[in-house]
């Protein structure tokens, strides 16, 4: 393995989902269709205050979201994890994403997936992209049941950041010579950590922020060399 | 005593300021009376129908059979096309690429070969936009084969590139795969400048990194003596053994194409004149467009010059085998381009204009401005440089610290991070290149983007070493800013005057100045000045 690390957030980065969509799945996929009816309305009742959380506070939508996992067995996590790999997830990566990471470990980086997202899904899409590592967010377990609380920390914002720079030192590289890819505004904190940073499908402000900084902006959804025209 | 040619104007006492680029802008400038100004020569005619010329050249081609007897049915051809870097500005259509395509396509039509794609040779370059594409072969060929059978070299694909051996200068030559495994490839050239075409075509337009490494280096250009004499250039040398690699593997058709230098349309081609014989009307049209272009902002200023397609003539067309074809248009290039001066000078100034091979819809950004001094405009001669060694080159541009973040993002990075540790090509080349060369995020840029590969700003960078081991000083003239000329070397000054007053000082007592009044392209084909020494033994 090389010096240094590539760090990818991945939903809306790598794949074309948010944490909604496996969500979504695990809910309407429970013991009995009354039990997922009342997951899937206890979540869409909060969708107001989480899209609000979501607006300000990326650690606080994530802990709401998973809020409506309390119950869940984690025998059906664990069989329904698969599933939504292969049914919602893996047709939703983007088409350039397995060259950038083939790219990547060309280049002698070793790459970790850091995101919001479940660990139980994440460890099948790593595997999938060939990623070394992840760094996921887990659900409190209690007698085989999720409590419907995160275990600390929460992946999600400046956190990232966070555990990015002590994966660096606990590898010993040199955030200087590692980079990071995100589409979004959020992840700023974990972009700015880095020394080779880029965006990937940027929202409006982290364009803008890009463009200001000279961040490389990469599309990976478009067939290679000159056809993006015609997708445009 | 040798009496200067019509395009190689003495200033005096009386003449009227030079008008220059300067970017996009133009301005006027007073130059030391004896100051020589270099005027490109006029454009030469077109040939008289160019379509018939190139069936003629098709079926007429020199030292090889003629393209009809290469074909049969069921074969697997690949037509690679040169890119959008020349000429410059993009020419009128029908570009010289539609010309030779379309009758070429026929005749593989009438032999019944359908299994044809058409590639783009952009090697490290920008990949061409659809619509650029367009306009150089036409909508015909374009609604046919784009984008499944016509699109851009990738020289970073997985899988895209075939080994084929080893020259005898130890370069290892990668092709495009789909090339590589055609039975017959046609190359389609528009040859604007010397140093194009012929075998490079082929060994850097659809090669990839292993082999592009093995001549675009630092060491190579070291060597170079002249970059547009193909028999003078040890660049040539090594892309010849890549192209004659290639040729002892597989059957190359070549067909170049060449233009005269007619840049400016009607409007605006009192630009190429001599600015003491403009009349009235001339006269007023250029101050005009001085004053208009002060207030216009940089993107309309670009559009004015970039976005007019110039009505360039096509003035030859060879077909046939690589060497035989190349030297016949080399023949029309020098013809229109070369202006005969008698001997160096102490001081070159070069006006920078906004257009260069690598910026085509873009802005010249400051590594390009150097790489236009430098690597371009200092090494368009023949015979010895214009510039004595060790002379001083003033160039006119604003060096803003612009860069187009979609086609240049390698070359912010190249500029901003490793140009202020060291200017040294060799030191850039050792430290930098590999690992700019493999950057995942640039690469990708390449790819799915519009971007330069990012080894090509270090390219870039080499490109322009000839003339920094060659030049002494480098002053600007009409910089908007310090840190950017400081970070490439070159010093500042307010006006020409200034950077006159400011060369002389380390020039010899009344120094000879020379103005390479670029555009249009022209090239100065120079005869050194006889030593002292001689002088002396044939007057005794």
């Amino acid at each position: 393995m090389g010096e240094s690390t590539a760090y990818f957030d991945v939903d809306g980065t790598l794949v074309g989902t948010n944490l909604i969509h496996p969500t979504i799945m695990y809910f309407a996929n429970q013991s009995s269709p009354l039990k997922s009816v009342m997951r899937l309305g206890g979540a869409l009742l909060q969708a107001p205050a989480m899209a609000w959380a979501e607006s300000r506070d990326r650690r606080l939508f994530n802990e709401m979201l998973f809020s409506h996992y309390k119950g869940m067995s984690e025998d059906r996590i664990a069989v329904l994890s698969e599933e939504v790999f292969e049914d919602i997830v893996k047709p939703r990566i983007f088409r350039g994403a397995q060259d950038l990471i083939a790219q990547c470990k060309n280049a002698g980086e070793r790459v970790v997936l850091i995101t919001g997202s479940l660990d139980w899904t994440i460890r099948y899409l790593a595997d999938h992209l060939g990623a070394d590592h992840f760094i996921a967010n887990r659900l409190e377990m209690k007698g085989g049941k999720a409590t419907g609380k995160l275990l600390r920390p929460v992946v999600a914002g400046p956190e990232k950041a966070g555990l990015m720079i002590e994966d660096a030192r606990t590898h010993g590289h040199d955030l200087a010579k590692c980079s990071a890819y995100s589409d979004s505004y959020s992840d700023v904190p974990m972009l700015s950590v880095v020394g080779n940073p880029a965006c990937i499908n940027p929202d409006g402000r982290l364009i803008r922020l890009a463009r200001a900084y000279d961040w490389p902006i990469l599309d990976i959804d478009s067939p290679a060399r000159g056809t993006m025209e015609r997708n445009s | 005593m040798s009496v200067d040619h019509p395009c190689v104007v003495t200033l005096d006492h009386r003449s009227k300021p030079r008008v220059l680029f300067s970017g996009d802008q133009l301005v006027e400038v007073d130059l030391p009376a004896g100051t020589r100004v270099i005027y490109a020569k006029p454009p030469m005619d077109g040939l008289p129908d160019p379509d018939a010329a190139v069936r003629y050249a098709l079926s007429h081609p020199l030292g090889m059979e003629p393209l009809y007897a290469k074909l049969r049915p069921g074969m697997r051809v690949t037509i690679a096309i040169d890119d959008i870097s020349m000429p410059l500005p993009q020419m009128k259509r029908p570009d010289c690429r539609q010309r030779v395509v379309e009758p070429v396509l026929k005749m593989l039509d009438e032999a019944g070969v359908d299994d044809v794609e058409l590639i783009i040779a952009t090697a490290f370059h920008r990949p061409m936009s659809a619509k650029e594409i367009e306009h150089i072969l036409g909508k015909n060929t374009f609604d046919r084969f784009w984008p499944d059978r016509l699109y851009n070299h990738d020289a970073e694909r997985p899988g895209g590139l075939t080994y084929l051996g080893t020259t005898d200068d130890g370069i290892e030559v990668e092709l495009n795969a789909r090339a590589a495994s055609s039975d017959l490839i046609i190359y389609v050239n528009l040859t604007f400048v010397s140093m194009n075409g012929g075998y490079k075509s082929l060994g850097t337009g659809l090669v990839g990194y292993r082999t592009l490494r093995g001549h675009h280096n630092p060491g190579t250009i070291r060597k170079t003596d002249s970059y547009m004499e193909p028999k003078r250039s040890h660049l040539a040398k090594k892309m010849e053994g890549v192209g004659k690699l290639i040729e002892e593997k597989l059957d190359v058709f070549h067909i170049e194409t060449t233009v005269n230098n007619r840049m400016f349309d009607k409007p605006l081609e009192f630009l190429t004149k001599n600015e003491d014989e403009l009349n009235p009307t001339e006269e007023r049209l250029l101050k005009g467009l001085v004053k208009t272009l002060k207030f216009l902002p940089q993107p309309a200023r670009q559009a004015i010059f970039e976005r007019v397609p110039a009505p360039y003539d096509m003035t030859g067309v060879f077909a046939g085998e690589c060497e035989a074809v190349h030297d016949a248009i080399l023949e029309l290039v020098y013809k229109q381009h070369c202006v005969p001066v008698q001997g160096q000078s102490d001081i070159v100034v070069f006006p920078i204009p906004y257009i260069s091979p690598y910026n085509v819809g873009a802005y010249l950004n400051p590594l390009l401005v150097s790489v236009m001094a430098e690597g371009y405009l200092h090494n368009l001669h023949k015979g010895v440089p214009l510039l004595k060694k060790g002379g001083t080159m003033i160039i006119l541009h604003p060096c803003s610290d612009k860069f187009d973040a979609d086609q240049h993002p390698a070359y912010v990075e190249f500029f901003h991070k490793l140009l202020p540790q060291t200017r040294d090509a060799m030191e850039l080349h050792k430290r930098f290149e590999k690992t700019f060369a493999s950057h995942p995020a640039y690469i990708q840029m390449y790819r799915t983007g519009s971007a330069y590969h990012p080894a090509h700003p270090f390219y870039m960078w080499y490109w322009g070493e000839n003339g920094r081991q060659h030049r002494g000083r480098v002053i600007v003239v009409g910089a908007d800013n310090e840190y950017v000329p400081s970070i490439l070397g070159y010093e500042t000054a307010r006006t020409m005057s200034e950077a006159i007053r400011m060369a002389k000082e380390t020039a010899p007592t009344d120094p000879s100045i020379a103005c390479f009044r670029i555009c249009p392209v022209m090239m100065a084909e120079v005869t050194p000045d006889p030593l002292p020494a001689q002088i002396e033994g044939s007057s005794s």
